[in-house]
């Protein structure tokens, strides 16, 4: 069973195919990279799919429901979890009402079961004991692992990490990698990441994106040995 | 949830005192705060807008006076009471704030600060345009026998007093009540951060739509009561110096505090009060102590409170 579908999906910018067609298909319960070089087309992909950007042609499907012409909020509500790469916190506001933020409309406003699930929440990514401090005062390291936990507090079928290991030291990776494992069982990934490693550690598969288009898509041994990838992305060690 | 009981405690506590000075003022001080509090509900009703929900509108002038004309001119020339008056100022005020709400809420920053703006600017103008009957500049007065609500003479000074107080009690509640709420949260997320709030799954817009149409029916409750308790009507409560009093209030209170409003209002009020006793440059030295205090406590005065000490202040 497919949880997300596009077939032909499209963003121009002007004369700029960021996107151009592109055909995927991701099935539920899978953690799949989207890698590619710099101004692939990934981060603007993954507009398309949240609803941030609109499409200049093309259809997403999720869950087998058209959603091409679903404004963002409505996309999220139907169970998509949107992380931005650039970290995107309320930063004068609790690390607590951050995630509150994220999770009241699944309570309907009910504060004892949104203080729980957003406890929940920072205590799966590991900055529980932060939760009474203004968001801004973590650092950067916490911030990414706060989105993580405003994504996974809604408990989404689809989660979308937009680089989420981007400006993290190793230890935090490590730890990263273990969350994502532990994830993998009870939600679908996607997941845009430039450091390999991650990529080879956590995915199920992955798809190759250059230049607006898929260049490959397959298992990461299979992805290591394609040579087309190697050489625009890879390089040739 | 203490934090909820000991706002509550606060809020009550300030109502309570206002209703006590009602028998100690002496009259001058008595007729000022019934005015004070007036105009504090329309800057609360601003703060909503402004304070909560990140909207800095340069038109709220427009709703005040939808409230104030909805309500005296069909007083005046339709020769309604004051009861059903009220309700006509009220659902100007909604009418009014609905329609600037959907076109301006197709601008953002600074557009909508300019749309807002020339929105009021065309209420203004359209209220000197129609002087036939509102008198323009001029004015009119409400006459003495039409300020009666349920046969309370709104004239007498105690009576009017307790009429601003419970209006004043009214809008402090009611906004106490939505910051608590989650509608409430989610105005100061969008404050906060308009794309992240989106992406959270939030309707921003219907937010800001509903934000729109509270502040302006508030604003619009505080200029009707106050064209009915002080009796006059005229199209400088229309002016653009009517649509920044209520940012220059509340930037003083503290904008996004419950009680900012009130602070500000009643401080800026007794500032050009006290200074036009000790010169007739009085606006120098108002203009002074604001530049100070913007200086000095940019938060406005219950804000640098929350800041400094009371961190649980709503």
């Amino acid at each position: 069973m497919m949880l997300l579908s596009t077939r032909g999906l499209s963003r121009h910018f002007g004369g700029l195919k960021a996107v151009e067609n592109i055909d995927f298909d991701l099935p539920e319960g899978q953690v799949r990279a989207l890698i590619g070089p710099n101004g692939a087309g990934k981060t603007t992909y993954v507009g398309l799919l949240s609803g941030r950007i609109p499409a200049s042609a093309g259809s997403v499907t999720f869950d087998g429901q058209n959603i091409t012409h679903l404004p963002a909020h409505q996309r999220i509500r139907a169970g998509m979890a949107y992380t931005f790469q650039i970290t995107s916190i309320y930063s004068r506001l609790s690390v607590q009402e951050n995630v509150a933020l994220a999770l009241r409309w699944r309570t309907g406003g009910n504060e004892i079961a949104t203080t729980k699930r957003a406890s929940d929440a920072l205590e799966r990514v590991g900055i529980a004991e932060r939760a009474d401090q203004p968001a801004g005062d973590l650092s950067y390291g916490h911030q990414r692992l706060l989105e993580i936990a405003m994504g996974i507090s809604q408990q989404p079928r689809l989660l979308i990490l937009d680089e989420p290991t981007q400006g993290l030291a190793d230890s935090e990776i490590v730890d990263f990698i273990s969350l994502i494992r532990g994830l993998a069982s009870e939600m679908t990934i996607l997941l845009i990441e430039h450091n390999i490693h991650v990529v080879m550690q956590t995915a199920d598969a992955i798809t190759v994106l250059n230049g607006g288009e898929i260049l490959a898509e397959g298992t990461p041994g299979e992805i290591r040995k394609n040579a087309a990838v190697q050489a625009a992305y890879l390089g040739t060690g | 949830m203490s934090e909820i009981r000991k706002s509550w405690g606060l809020h009550i506590g300030v109502v309570s005192l206002l209703l006590a000075l009602n028998f100690i003022l002496p009259d001058y001080h008595h007729g000022n705060l019934a005015r004070v509090m007036v105009l504090a509900c329309y800057a609360m009703g601003y703060n909503i807008l402004f304070g909560y929900t990140g909207l800095l509108s340069l038109g709220h002038a427009l709703f005040f006076a939808a409230g104030m004309y909805g309500m005296s001119l069909t007083v005046q020339h339709l020769g309604w009471s004051a009861g059903p008056a009220i309700i006509v100022g009220l659902a100007s005020g909604l009418a009014m704030s609905l329609i600037v709400g959907i076109l301006s809420l197709r601008t953002a920053g600074v557009a909508f600060m300019i749309v807002t703006l020339m929105f009021a600017q065309a209420g203004y103008l359209a209220a000197l345009y129609f002087g036939e009957y509102t008198r323009g500049d001029e004015g009119f007065v409400i006459q003495k026998a039409a300020r009666q609500i349920g046969g309370i003479d709104l004239s007498d000074p105690m009576n009017r007093y307790l009429a601003a107080l419970v209006l004043f009690a009214v809008c402090l509640f009611i906004t106490l009540r939505v910051v608590q709420t989650g509608f409430g949260r989610v105005l100061v997320a969008i404050r906060e951060n308009e794309e992240r709030t989106r992406m959270l799954g939030y309707d921003v817009h219907r937010h800001k739509l509903l934000a729109i149409l509270l502040s302006g029916t508030m604003s619009a409750a505080a200029g009707a009561s106050y064209g009915l308790l002080f009796g006059y009507a005229g199209a400088t409560f229309a002016s653009v110096q009517y649509s920044i009093f209520p940012l220059l209030w509340v930037l003083l209170g503290g904008a996004g505090t419950v009680l900012g409003p009130f602070v500000g209002t009643l401080f800026m009020f007794y500032l050009i009060d006290l200074s036009s006793d000790i010169s007739t440059a009085y606006m120098l030295i108002a203009g002074l102590t604001l530049v100070l205090l913007t200086l000095f406590a940019p938060q406005g005065l219950v804000g640098e409170l929350r800041r400094r000490t009371l961190r649980w202040l709503p």
